[in-house]
Parts: C-alpha cells; sequence; structure tokens
C-alpha cells in the first residue's frame, strides 16, 4: 500500500503510522459535557467505503496528514497536511 | 603548564572502517563509501509562514539559494543544504561553527536552529553502482529525474532515520544517527560487497 505524502510523495505504508480516527471533535478541555467526551473517546463509524483518517508520516517527514482511505479496497483517495484545518472529503 | 588542547573527535565508525578494497572488486570497484566528517551540521525550522525568511537567512549566511519545491537543495562541496520537511533543512559545512553564524541571524521570530554536528554521522556512497546499492536499502525512487542533483529526501531503513541528499549524479550522501551510525555502517558495507566496494 502507498501513501502519497504532500511533502515527499508516494511512500510504502511502513513509514506511516496510523493516529486514528480523523472525524472525531475534541471538546473544549474545559467542557463538562460528558456525552461530548464519550463520543469523543469512544464513537466511532467503522464506515465500509472512504473514512477519514489522522497518519502521521513518521518515517519521512514526520507531517501529520489528513487521510481518506477506503476501507474495502484500501485506496487512498486523497492526502492533505493535517495542519490548516481542512477536512478531509470522505464520509464523515 | 600543558597546552589547553581541544578533544579529537571520535568517529562512531571507527572499529568497523577498513581503508582499502572489499568484496567482489576483482572486476572493478563499483562503489566508493567514506566518512564525511563534516564540521556542522545544522537542523533549522521555520514557523509557518516564515518559511522564505528562513530561506533568506540561509542564502545571507552560506551563499546557498535552496531552490523551490519540497525537498529541494544544493550544495557546492563545501557547503550543503536540503529541506528534510515542510519548513525545515538540513544545513552541512565542512568547518566548524556554522551554529554560531546563524544564530543572530535566525531569530525566534523566524524559528529554530538546532545544533547536530556531533548527533549526526554524514556517509557518503558514490559509484556507477550507488543508485543500485541505495535501493537495496531505501523504498524510494533514486533515479535521477525523481531524485534530481541536491534534493534531499527523509526515509529509513529498519528504523534507522536516514537524510540522504544527492550530491553527484552517482553521489549520496546520508545523515543517521550517531548511535546507530556503525549497526548501518555495518549493512552498508555488506550490501555493497556484490558490487565491490572501497572504502576510502
Amino acid at each position: 500500500m502507498l501513501i502519497t505524502c504532500p511533502y515527499c510523495g508516494p511512500r510504502d505504508v511502513i513509514e506511516f503510522t496510523y493516529q486514528g480516527d480523523g472525524n472525531r471533535e475534541r471538546p473544549q478541555p474545559a467542557s463538562q459535557d460528558l456525552d461530548a467526551w464519550t463520543a469523543y473517546v469512544y464513537d466511532r463509524l467503522n464506515p465500509a467505503g472512504d473514512h477519514n483518517e489522522i497518519w502521521q508520516h513518521s518515517g519521512g517527514c514526520r507531517a501529520h496528514l489528513r487521510v481518506v482511505r477506503n476501507t474495502l479496497t484500501h485506496e487512498i483517495r486523497s492526502t492533505t497536511f493535517a495542519r490548516g484545518g481542512h477536512k478531509a472529503e470522505g464520509r464523515s | 603548564m600543558a597546552e589547553q588542547q581541544l578533544p579529537e573527535r571520535q568517529s562512531p565508525l571507527e572499529p568497523e572502517y577498513h581503508p582499502g578494497s572489499h568484496g567482489n572488486f576483482e572486476h572493478g570497484v563499483d562503489v566508493i563509501l567514506s566518512e564525511t566528517r563534516p564540521g556542522s551540521i545544522l537542523q533549522l525550522a521555520a514557523w509557518p509562514g516564515e518559511e522564505k525568511r528562513l530561506i533568506e537567512a540561509i542564502r545571507k549566511v552560506t551563499g546557498l539559494a535552496l531552490p523551490d519545491g519540497a525537498g529541494g537543495g544544493v550544495s557546492n562541496g563545501a557547503r550543503a543544504v536540503f529541506g528534510f520537511a515542510p519548513g525545515k533543512f538540513t544545513v552541512v559545512d565542512e568547518a566548524e561553527g556554522l551554529a554560531s553564524t546563524f544564530a543572530g541571524v535566525i531569530t525566534p521570530a523566524i524559528g529554530t536552529l538546532t545544533d547536530l554536528s556531533h548527533g549526526r554521522t554524514a556517509i557518503r556512497i558514490a559509484g556507477p553502482k550507488a543508485e543500485w546499492v541505495m535501493a537495496k536499502f531505501f523504498a524510494i525512487d533514486f533515479a535521477l529525474p525523481a531524485f534530481p542533483l541536491g534534493a534531499g529526501r527523509s526515509t529509513n531503513h529498519h528504523d534507522i532515520f536516514a537524510q540522504i541528499q544527492r550530491s553527484g549524479a552517482d553521489q549520496f550522501d546520508i545523515y543517521v544517527f550517531r548511535s546507530f551510525a556503525r549497526s548501518f555502517w555495518k549493512a552498508l558495507c555488506h550490501a555493497s560487497e556484490e558490487v565491490g566496494y572501497e572504502v576510502q
């Protein structure tokens, strides 16, 4: 599986580290909303198809990336820098 | 009174560094391995939006003009610079003391400077089979159009992080952690045996 890093270009998946579901919205640190925190920690969409994910190019430029990966085919539809706050295009 | 002497910098490769020809060299030596031992190896990082000012500071201090684009770089023999991550650059100088030259130029508003001169080991591989040997180590494209002269790449070999700069058409400079350098060097020697290698 190849992931195209926006800085380094196409690289083998072993250079990357999965950082988790990219759909999570972290509540404000001072938030007392237990439901929001529970959703942040536990609720996952687990879609069969395009999925927003956060990856780090840990064995390369070390940038954090927003990746849209198809969970059925492992096709990588898009990769962008996580910095900048752009939501990836996949199902959310 | 005895004169004060600066400590001599020891090479981590020393016990495994054997100058001469090795491996299958009966039909010629196809790669030359050496440790370049630069005096200064720096990492410069720009805050977001300050990249252009940092590139200008590098040009002012080293005289090296970074080309545009990810992983772009340039070297002039004595000095080298290349991008290895967004807004981050490795700067190398044969001479010691480059960090102090930069100290007043890289202001806190622009970014940061980290002196890695004692933290990295620089290994050079050169020769007609350099691309071939490198391709056995790293899963990246070493062909000249994909990896142009002067350009830098960040990748790793069995979890040993490596920064690579193409310093010639058939020459690469590899920067690895000093603590892993001897292990990496031994592996590089083994990988070069089949083509015949010379340690200089």
